[in-house]
């Protein structure tokens, strides 16, 4: 196609994107916009931030230069709806616009409490408000430490109330309790006062206030900053939130240990009257003394009472009993002694010689008797024996067959010297001996026993036979 | 009686001292100690006494601010005058 003549100016790249610039800043010099922070990423090293807002359908690039984003009463964050005040400018050589933002404001209270409310639930989430985290505040502090600005009113409330109450030791970490570093500078004074060694130069606080008077929810924005929350959690140190006015809720005061209503309050919370401790520890030591007093004089009366009713004879009957007792022995040692002294002069002065004299002498004529009456006894047996003998004897002669031989009868003895008693025993040529008086003579006999022979002249066989002659003789 | 071993006085914060201190006179009051241990409970009241004296009197009153040092911490202290 041919080139079409006409008359439209004809424009270089430098020229148009100048005169694109030059009207994009002159129209849009000063505007609000509204919009959705995106793609914050915290200030670059530089000190700008670069991000962007956004709505629904667009996207508009957005810095903040290192000068201005010092002086925002409220950070950037991610999603916050935020009104930017600012200019629009343009890269020509990128053919790109952007606004750069002088200030910044939320975008309403109620998206500021949106976003509060959602980072009220992620840090409860983590625990750090837990009820169990909460420590106790120390009931006598000696230091205390006050994350504050030091001028103002806030600082001033606090250190009357401490002086009414209890003058101690303050220590007070300068911060800035509004603005872009708000955040950064409490925390780093809670870490701070946290970092100090107890014992060391500078004390080390037993209690942390952490305080600010009332402002706007974009003025106390810094007091729920994550980085104050996490170090009020993290704080060894019990700490008290007294940020705003009471009806002001931050989230320092969900972390911290305890939460007063104003900056006075947590004076009061954190210092006792030393007045009031002075008498309770004065009132005590009076009553330590006067109960001890009290004890003893009541264990007193009690020993009194115990000693009124102890019978008073108790002792002194059997003292008594003692005494006599004790006086009567001496006495009764000696009649003792005597009594046995008596006894042995007694039994000596009938112990003599001439005792023994006389049972010797009784002893020996008691012998001498004996003496003479065995001799006496023996006589009379041995007579008596030898009487009876001779009776015996002559008894004996009497009746031997000898004596009976003498007067003429003879025993007659078989061969064999067996006497012959019979003279059926005699057979008639039987060898025989008879004996007489004065000897024996060997004979035989005749004729066979049987035979009667005439009363002379039967020679006599046995013994028996001349004895019953002589012993009717004797009768 | 039934307690451990005391802790030593010196040792004791002004809450720990002031507490055994009114369990003392409590017990002293009631009157059911046996005397020697009263007397030894007396004393030791009244070493508790005079420790939670000696914390009432030893807070100082001053007012400091923290100088800071260049890495966030303290460095020092400067008197604090706020009005």
């Amino acid at each position: 196609m041919a080139q079409a003549q006409t008359n439209a100016a004809e424009f270089t790249v430098s020229e148009i994107s100048g005169a694109i610039k030059r009207t994009m800043e002159d129209t849009f010099g000063y505007v609000r916009v509204r919009g959705e922070v995106s793609g914050y990423r915290g200030p670059h090293s530089s000190g700008h931030a670069y991000f962007a807002l956004k709505d629904e359908k667009a996207r508009l690039e957005a810095v903040i230069w290192r000068g201005a984003f010092s002086k925002l009463k409220i950070r950037p964050e991610e999603g916050m709806e935020v009104i930017a005040t600012g200019r629009i400018t343009t890269f020509p050589g990128s053919s790109k616009y952007q606004i750069v933002i002088d200030s910044l404001e939320p975008a309403g209270v109620g998206a500021l409490m949106a976003l509060l409310e959602e980072r009220r639930k992620k840090l409860a989430a983590e625990g750090l408000f837990d009820a169990a985290r909460k420590r106790p505040l120390p009931y006598l502090p000696r230091v205390i430490g006050v994350v504050t600005s030091p001028t103002g009113a806030v600082i001033r409330d606090i250190l009357h109330r401490i002086n009414d109450r209890f003058p101690l030791h303050v220590l007070v970490w300068p911060v800035r309790v509004q603005g872009d570093t708000c955040g950064a500078e409490v925390s780093e004074g809670i870490r701070g006062f946290n970092a100090l060694t107890p014992g060391g130069a500078i004390p080390r606080p037993d209690v942390i206030i952490v305080a600010r008077g009332g402002g706007s929810l974009e003025d106390l924005w810094g007091f729920n900053d994550e980085v104050v929350v996490r170090a009020a959690a993290a704080s060894d140190i019990p700490l008290i939130s007294a940020v705003g006015h009471e009806t002001d809720w931050t989230l320092i005061d969900h972390a911290a240990d305890v939460r007063a209503p104003t900056p006075t309050g947590a004076a009061e919370i954190a210092v006792p009257v030393k007045a009031e401790l002075v008498g309770i520890v004065d009132d005590l030591a009076r009553r330590n003394g006067t109960g001890l007093l009290r004890l003893i004089q009541s264990r007193r009366t009690e020993l009194r009472a115990a000693a009124a009713a102890l019978p008073r004879d108790l002792i002194a009957l059997p003292r008594q009993r003692h005494d006599m007792a004790a006086g009567a022995l001496g006495q009764a040692l000696r009649s003792n002694t005597q009594t046995h002294r008596g006894r042995l002069q007694a039994a000596s002065g009938r112990l003599h010689p001439g005792m023994l004299r006389q049972g010797i002498h009784m002893g020996r004529e008691r012998l001498a008797g004996f003496a003479q009456r065995t001799g006496r006894a023996f006589d009379v047996i041995s007579q008596r024996h030898r009487a009876r003998l001779d009776g015996l004897s002559q008894m004996l002669d009497a009746l031997s067959y000898k004596s009976v031989m003498n007067r003429g009868y003879a025993v007659v003895r078989d061969g064999d010297g067996a006497p012959v008693p019979r003279a059926a025993g005699v057979s008639s040529g039987m060898a025989m001996q008879i004996e007489f008086a004065d000897g024996a003579v060997d004979a035989v006999s005749l004729g066979g026993g049987g035979k009667p022979v005439p009363a002379g002249r039967r020679k006599p066989k046995t013994r028996t036979k001349p004895q019953t002659p002589k012993q009717g003789d004797l009768f | 009686m039934t307690e451990p071993q005391p802790k030593p006085v010196v040792e004791m914060s002004f809450e720990e001292a002031l507490r055994e201190l009114e369990t003392i006179v409590q017990r002293l009051e009631r009157g059911d100690v046996p005397l020697q241990e009263s007397i030894s409970q007396y004393e030791r009241g009244d070493k508790l006494r005079a420790h939670c004296d000696k914390l009432l009197q030893a807070a100082e009153a001053k007012v400091e601010k923290i100088r800071r040092g260049n890495d966030a911490t303290a460095s020092g202290t400067e008197p604090l005058d706020v009005e």
